[in-house]
């Protein structure tokens, strides 16, 4: 029977979160890497039980740990982060140029096919790969040659948080950073392009259409139509039909077209979801109603799904890699929130029930569907 | 043998506990105590000292015999009750305000 495994990353550990298929009970495993900061858990399309968990710390600076066994046993791998050559400066926040300077590890995405190859985008913003299970990282530089001299860091640091391997194509990859934008390869990641045309950024830029600067919070796209790209801006919902090529609105009745993350239902390539932000300045649910929205026209007509979620004095947060779906028959979705709740809808978001309620500060959610 | 305390999640990270003993090769100084420290437990390497510059990282402390040794370079000489033994050498993570 199916089952499902659900990765959360949080300000104070992992936890792997288990199910059957019906999703009613759940396994809770952790913390792992207690009191640490895990940005990211992910797994192996290719293994299921290889996963990759970046583990980090403002005392002790970045590990990566690695599990072959579905996250019962970890062990730490290689986390030496050395861009290749000299890493040249990009725009600090009073004009000047500042030096590459790498910190954290903000997304782990293993490769389609391969679980001993692995993408790492990081803060400074940067893109890694290793191909020997996360030993050795080597970085591929054609990314900060994009423009990267003008990339500059927002509040939440210029950070690489969102990549995207498409499969239809080995070669092409896409990625997001923070206060900089969306960019794409489809050389395998030896260059890579903006690809911005269509964000209007009139209250973050002084030019409101520049090829570089857009602040990405996060892409999505389903596999079945990889060259349809869904965003969630700073501001604005938005949507790309030629991959990246040109991006128009989508947020159509959203009480807010602020937010951090967007998925897209596992079986419905037009089924979208995001979670409206009152605004930049206050990081919370408009109304203290923690509603998820979801679009099954592509964007542009949206309706709220409530039913479980708290619907009054609710005020937190649900940040940009903290919202995933499963592939089960009847679409599971998952997100975890800053006050420490996943959440879980096992019927495409129509009802919610927590899977637990607190933990610490959620940080991202990746979702396992096992055979 | 030199004595060495790990912090507590760098105890976690190594798989020791509180005190592990070091055989370093040739003077005990500081760069040596972290070279043997890093070679014995590759885990550790780059949450002490940065992978490129070896410089300790920012919220890293060393202790040892009430000094601290933080600032001195790495190949100042620890003190003797260190070499010998009679004294551990502290890896500490900062107080960072809370």
């Amino acid at each position: 029977m199916s089952s499902v495994r659900v990765l959360v990353g949080t300000r104070k550990g992992a936890f792997i979160l288990t199910s059957d298929a019906k999703r009613e009970r759940w396994d809770v495993s952790g913390p792992h890497f207690a009191g640490w900061e895990i940005y990211h858990l992910n797994g192996s399309p290719a293994d299921p039980n290889r996963l990759y968990a970046s583990q980090s710390s403002g005392w002790f600076g970045q590990v990566i740990q690695r599990s072959n066994d579905g996250g019962k046993v970890w062990k730490p791998m290689g986390n030496a982060f050395a861009y290749d050559g000299v890493p040249g400066t990009h725009q600090w926040y009073d004009g000047t140029q500042h030096p590459w300077e790498f910190k954290r590890v903000w997304n782990l995405a293993p490769s389609l096919t391969d679980p001993d190859t692995v993408y790492a985008g990081v803060e400074d913003a940067a893109m890694f790969r290793s191909t020997d299970g996360g030993q050795t990282w080597q970085e591929l530089p054609g990314l900060r040659a994009a423009k990267g001299h003008m990339w500059q860091p927002g509040a939440g640091g210029m950070c690489l948080h969102t990549i995207i391997l498409d499969p239809s194509d080995p070669n092409r990859i896409f990625i997001a950073i923070s206060a900089a934008g969306a960019f794409r390869t489809d050389d395998g990641g030896q260059t890579w392009q903006p690809i911005n045309r269509g964000l209007r950024s009139p209250y973050e830029l002084p030019d409101s259409t520049a090829e570089v600067g857009h602040c990405v919070h996060n892409l999505a796209m389903h596999p079945s139509r990889p060259g349809v790209l869904f965003m969630q801006k700073h501001w604005d919902v938005m949507r790309s039909d030629d991959a990246g090529g040109l991006w128009h609105e989508v947020s159509g009745n959203l009480p807010s077209d602020f937010g951090f993350p967007i998925a897209v239902h596992a079986h419905e390539p037009n089924t979208l979801y995001v979670v409206p932000i009152k605004s930049d300045s206050e990081h919370y649910p408009p109304d203290g109603k923690l509603r998820v929205y979801r679009s099954r026209t592509g964007g542009n007509e949206w309706e709220a799904l409530t039913k479980g979620l708290p619907q009054s004095d609710c005020y937190v947060n649900v940040l940009r890699s903290a919202l995933a779906v499963d592939s089960l028959e009847s679409c599971g979705i998952y997100f975890g929130t800053t006050g420490g709740q996943v959440y879980a809808s096992a019927d495409s978001g129509d009802s919610w029930a927590p899977i637990v309620r607190d933990l610490p500060a959620v940080l991202s959610v990746e979702v396992q569907t096992l055979p | 043998m030199i004595r060495v305390v790990l912090p507590h999640h760098l105890r976690t990270l190594a798989h020791v506990g509180k005190e592990v003993k070091l055989q370093v090769d040739g003077p005990t100084t500081l760069g040596s105590v972290l070279d043997t420290l890093e070679a014995q437990y590759p885990m550790l390497r780059g949450t002490i000292r940065d992978h490129v510059t070896q410089q300790r990282r920012p919220f890293i402390r060393f202790f040892a015999c009430g000094q601290d040794l933080s600032q001195e370079p790495a190949d100042a000489p620890l003190p003797d009750a260190v070499a010998m033994g009679a004294e551990p050498f502290l890896v500490v993570g900062a107080m960072a305000g809370g």
